[in-house]
């Protein structure tokens, strides 16, 4: 049994636009739904505030560990760290990595994020929870983008 | 009994880690692939084709009970071992979860820096 996620994406973007979208930190909230307070620095703690609709009230925290140039961008994080009154500090974190390779049609995005086997138990119920209310509100935007635009 | 135990240890709480340190033997693995046929089992069957001794084998069978991976039921003197796929069906759906919100931010990525 596996205890990493892995992901590969082919972007019809350069390898240069990739790398500034992940590592860029207004760029990366764009995408991510996160508003970050500064730049990514390796080796330093990267805070902000989630967008992510219905999220609004939890706050980012991850520690980035490598910037290799247009190579490889990672962090280590909290997964589903979605409760403001714990303090995860303590906690064991995942590590995410994203991995770039120039192909013929643009870029070649590889992500992954290690080390579930280390994270508690209790915090599986809460990444259901999250879920769930992460789909209804899925449900909601969907049928408000209907409604509005038939 | 053994239902009404069984759900007991379904409920309490475990923890990941331990499931996949459970998993993470090769004797184990291949106790629990015997045990996958979804039949109980003697210590006496586990042991058979194994260089191990039934002593060893129950040490490990021990682990995976208390990972909550393998049940203990009494049959009359004899114990036997079932296999229970919950714990590991729960680690599959939360990162099944994980996987999805990754997938939704790599679609976000690509429409950002494809447009």
């Amino acid at each position: 049994m596996n205890d990493r996620i892995e992901k590969r994406i082919e972007l019809k973007a350069s390898v240069s636009r990739v790398w500034q979208a992940l590592t860029d930190y207004r760029e990366f909230g764009e995408w991510f739904r996160v508003k970050l307070d500064g730049a990514f620095v390796a080796g330093e703690v990267s805070r902000g505030q989630i967008t992510y609709p219905g999220y609004e009230h939890l706050k980012w925290e991850a520690v980035v560990q490598k910037m290799e140039a247009e190579r490889l961008f990672s962090f280590t994080w909290h997964p589903y760290a979605i409760d403001p009154k714990v303090d995860y500090s303590k906690e064991p974190q995942t590590l995410v990595e994203f991995k770039l390779e120039k192909t013929a049609t643009g870029t070649l995005l590889l992500l992954s994020e290690s080390g579930f086997d280390k994270i508690p138990a209790g915090r599986r119920m809460e990444a259901f929870r999250m879920n769930d209310g992460g789909w209804t509100q899925q449900m909601k935007n969907i049928e408000r983008h209907v409604t509005e635009k038939p | 009994m053994s239902q009404r135990s069984r759900r007991r240890v379904t409920a309490a709480a475990r923890d990941r880690a331990e499931i996949f340190a459970a998993l993470g033997d090769e004797t184990r693995l291949l106790l629990v692939a015997k045990l996958c046929s979804g039949q109980l089992h003697s210590i006496s069957e586990l042991t058979v084709g194994s260089k191990l001794t039934r002593q060893a084998i129950t040490k490990h069978l021990r682990v995976l009970q208390r990972a909550g991976i393998v049940h203990g039921v009494r049959a009359g003197r004899e114990k036997r071992f079932e296999f229970d796929p919950e714990p590991m069906q729960e680690i599959k759906q939360y990162l099944d979860i994980v996987s999805e919100q990754w997938d939704q931010a790599l679609a976000r990525l690509k429409s950002f820096v494809e447009d």
